[in-house]
């Protein structure tokens, strides 16, 4: 098979995405970063149930920053992803597919994810 | 492994599983605020019961399976070439499956 050249314009700087482009990115990022932390989330889980001292070792971790930053992101992940996948969920169903409505819904997502992220850090601090 | 979790059959896994994962975290969410589960005994022995072993059991198979089809998908998009596709593919396939045995050891210890 022999590909023809075709004409690709990548400048990412200029290129003007609408804004479910951005929901839908995010969902692929929030996926990839939630699929990185539940390797944690397990080896997390593990030591919380071997001993008492594991215990004591996972509760501690929330109160360092590193911790509690990693914390923020994953919950930006988790919220950005649940709701872009209800939001795809829905349009599965044609619920929310003309565009005025899909617009409203992906900033509504974009930024629920985001206010809640800054909500749990609220908490945690 | 990839060439079963694919087409209609991945659609359905994503699906399935993306609901019953967002009920049963809802259930835990409403769980946790009702019986705080704050000291090792308590959080040990709830665990432990075989209802919750059963639930997180699902809980797990669904994750695994979902995370398979997300990054699949992702690797299927975006890794070049195809050699180099083939060999992440299996790494995730087999983090995945060491995965699943590690939390079954994880859920079968606290019967011990």
């Amino acid at each position: 098979m022999v590909r023809k050249p075709r004409p690709v314009f990548l400048e990412l700087a200029r290129i003007r995405m609408p804004i479910g482009a951005w929901t839908s990115m995010g969902h692929r990022v929030s996926g990839v970063v939630l699929a990185a932390s539940v390797l944690v989330a397990v080896y997390l889980l593990g030591l919380s149930l071997r001993d008492e001292a594991g215990f004591v070792q996972v509760t501690t971790l929330f109160g360092q920053t590193a911790f509690k930053t990693a914390v923020v992101v994953v919950v930006w992940a988790i919220f950005h992803h649940v709701l872009a996948g209800t939001r795809h969920l829905l349009s599965d169903f044609g619920i929310g597919s003309p565009l005025r409505v899909a617009r409203q819904s992906a900033w509504f997502v974009n930024l629920a994810g985001l206010f809640l992220a800054l909500l749990a850090a609220g908490a945690m601090w | 492994m990839s060439k079963r979790f694919t087409g209609l059959k991945a659609w359905w896994v994503q699906r399935v599983s993306a609901v019953y994962m967002l009920c049963f975290v809802l259930f835990l969410l409403v769980s946790f605020a009702l019986h705080p589960l704050q000291t090792y005994p308590r959080w040990h022995a709830w665990m432990a019961r075989p209802s919750t072993s059963a639930a997180f059991m699902v809980f797990f198979v669904a994750l695994l399976g979902h995370m398979w089809v997300g990054l699949r998908d992702v690797l299927l998009d975006y890794a070049r070439p195809a050699g180099l596709r083939r060999v992440l593919l299996a790494t995730v396939a087999f983090g995945l499956l060491g995965m699943a045995l590690w939390l079954l050891w994880i859920l079968l210890r606290l019967q011990a």
